[in-house]
């Protein structure tokens, strides 16, 4: 149990809260906020590889983590507008209720 | 002489921790470059409130307060007491954990900033490598406090005031951000110790400031309005204004959290002109080569101090901006003023030093100051406004 | 694991945690920052300056209060039934805890035989700078294409449709 397995651990168990989040809960925001979660475990994970992993000096993990906070914003963004457009057509955002191209 | 008086605390730091075991050296050594940034900035802070209020009291053709002490200079023992004693009163349907989680999330932000900071020569907290980018990612912690301070209180205009205020601050996020980028493609670093390093050299007797450059001119204009309209100070104060909704989103504080609310702002208010000075006034240098004996933090606060009575001197002067006016000025005025005072910059540093660069680059920022504010005051839309929040 | 790493770790699943199971929306929100502020913290002891504090910048300084704007918006602060468990409550933490315990075994088969005894690796502004410039320029044009792209279409999306129909 070395300082790394200590931090993918928590990545894994991170990623496996957002994923709850995004499976379980009905609010539209609350899921957009899971997957941000994961992508943020993941990001943990990367730096965790950087740091302990060989040929630190190539900043392989930091520029993907840095280039995944900048994708991340982005989808959130774009992710809540459209929330923002479904709520103003239908006055709701429980994904239950979002079913009207089911079957 | 001069320089140990220049590093006079320096020293005194360090004899300090001549007596500390080596086990707490460490921690200690935090601790004594912690404390006097916790006493100081409050303390300017007591300052400034009396200043202010004589201050405007003055360009209004009356006098300020003048009754606690020798022409009112120990107001700030009167409102101290005022807001220590004064009961607590919280709405009953407010959420009560982040009520009062509020003004302490703003403070913490507001104090942590300062770590930054370089007061003096080899004065500052943390020496960090991406200083300018710790500033900006902390600073930007104020405008949660804000949201949680407008929600928590359940009313209606605390929210709408909240709103108001978060729109404002991030909308003058970017430029802020952005005229400060001009500095740090000039200086080629991020950290604020390098920064002023870079800055505190003469050429005969003139600093080599960035101030003194047209870029870093444009990028200190647009740094102090973005800043004023950070600080929600006046004539960006829509959010607080107290003839447009009492007091907007700290309208359900009383006593001592609508009193951290106070000293959050006015922190932070100090932290950006603090920042200013590092960026592009030179720090804790000396105007002229030939004063250096002076210690390097009293230019530092002396600096601090006329940027302070700048922003008075605009309260008390300029009406207040409307919101829709406000937003309007942000993203078509100063977005594309700031990114092309970033391609001035680029243009002045890859000219040979002369006057063709001064030419162009000037050329270029006051052309396109014109063409956007003539842009900005022809787009004026005649329709009913629609309040989004409203419907 | 030294404690500094624990109690981060500690602060992190709280806040996360509680975001992702709480009934009030906004409470999830704040929760959602602490979880993200530890993180940036993990980050900054793991040595990444420059990736933790844009962490703080873009999380918590943009997508927490954009997150936020977007419940106010959407009325979900008030306490409605869309706050609690959908129907797929009890088989959607079953999958996620499925899922972490498959991980969990890749990671302890995978590095417990791992000699990690790794000096600390410098990530400082300027080597970031130029591993941007050199390395990594393609992706970071492509990067200003999408944010350019994500600012216009969230411009769009969340416009009023009045101003459309004019």
């Amino acid at each position: 149990m070395n300082a790394l397995s200590g931090y993918l651990l928590l990545s894994a168990f991170l990623f496996s809260i957002g994923l709850a989040g995004a499976l379980t809960r009905r609010n539209a925001i609350l899921v957009l906020i899971g997957i941000e979660l994961m992508l943020n475990a993941a990001n943990l994970n990367f730096i965790a590889f950087w740091r302990y992993g060989p040929h630190p000096e190539a900043l392989t993990g930091v520029m993907f983590a840095i280039f995944s906070i900048s994708v991340a914003a982005a989808e959130a963004a774009v992710g809540l507008s459209i929330i923002l457009a479904v709520y103003r057509h239908s006055r709701t955002t429980d994904l239950d209720q979002m079913n009207s191209m089911k079957g | 002489m001069p320089e140990t008086i220049d590093q006079i605390f320096v020293l005194l730091k360090h004899w300090l921790m001549l007596h500390v075991p080596v086990a707490l050296q460490p921690l200690c050594s935090a601790i004594l470059s912690v404390i006097p940034v916790l006493l100081v900035f409050p303390l300017l802070f007591a300052i400034t409130t009396v200043l202010e209020r004589k201050g405007l009291g003055r360009i209004q053709n009356r006098y300020g307060p003048n009754r606690v002490g020798p022409f009112g200079f120990l107001q700030p023992m009167a409102d101290g007491i005022k807001s220590l004693t004064k009961e607590d009163i919280i709405p009953r349907s407010a959420d009560h954990f982040v009520h009062f989680l509020a003004p302490v999330l703003l403070v913490i932000a507001s104090f942590l900033v300062y770590a930054v900071l370089p007061i003096g020569r080899n004065m500052v907290v943390a020496n960090l490598n991406a200083g300018v980018l710790f500033f900006f990612a902390v600073g930007s912690m104020v405008e949660l406090s804000v949201f949680m301070a407008g929600w928590s209180s359940r009313s209606k205009y605390s929210l709408l005031g909240a709103m108001r205020a978060i729109a404002q601050m991030i909308s003058y996020e970017m430029p802020l951000v952005l005229s400060s980028v001009v500095v740090i493609m000039a200086a080629g670093t991020l950290s604020t110790v390098e920064i002023v390093n870079m800055q505190a050299t003469y050429t005969g007797i003139f600093p080599h400031w960035y101030v003194f450059t047209p870029w870093g001119f444009t990028g200190f204009i647009l740094f102090m309005i973005a800043a004023t309209a950070e600080s929600n100070r006046c004539p960006f104060d829509m959010p607080e204004g107290e003839s447009e909704i009492i007091a907007g989103y700290y309208i359900e504080y009383s006593g001592f959290k609508f009193a951290l609310f106070f000293l959050g702002e006015y922190l932070g208010m100090f932290a950006t002109s603090a920042m200013a000075i590092t960026l592009f006034l030179g720090g804790w240098a000396a105007p002229l080569s030939v004063l250096t004996w002076v210690p390097s933090y009293v230019w530092f606060f002396a600096k601090l101090l006329a940027l302070i009575f700048v922003f008075i001197w605009i309260r008390g002067t300029l009406p207040r901006l409307r919101m829709d006016q406000l937003m309007n000025f942000a993203w078509k005025f100063m977005l594309p003023m700031s990114l092309i005072n970033i391609v001035g910059a680029g243009i002045w540093h890859f000219m040979p030093a002369g006057f063709a660069r001064w030419l162009i680059v000037s050329l270029i920022i006051v052309l396109s100051c014109v063409l956007l504010s003539r842009s900005l005051r022809r787009s004026k839309l005649f329709h009913a406004r629609v309040y989004r929040f409203a419907s | 694991m030294t404690i500094s790493f624990l109690l981060l770790a500690a602060i992190t699943i709280i806040g996360t945690a509680a975001a992702m199971s709480l009934k009030n929306l906004v409470h999830c929100v704040l929760a959602l920052t602490l979880g993200l502020v530890g993180l940036a913290a993990l980050y900054l002891q793991l040595g990444a300056q420059f990736v933790g504090f844009t962490q703080i910048l873009v999380y918590v300084g943009a997508v927490a209060i954009l997150a936020a704007f977007a419940i106010m918006m959407t009325r979900s602060a008030e306490p409605t039934k869309t706050n609690e468990s959908s129907s797929f409550g009890l088989s959607g933490t079953l999958i996620a805890l499925i899922v972490f315990a498959v991980m969990a075994w890749a990671i302890y088969t995978g590095t417990s035989a791992l000699q990690v005894a790794a000096p600390q690796p410098e990530a400082s502004v300027h080597q970031v700078g130029v591993a941007l410039m050199h390395n990594f320029v393609l992706p970071l044009e492509i990067i200003g294409l999408l944010l350019t792209a994500a600012l216009i279409g969230a411009g769009v999306l969340a416009m009023e449709e009045s101003r459309r129909a004019r």
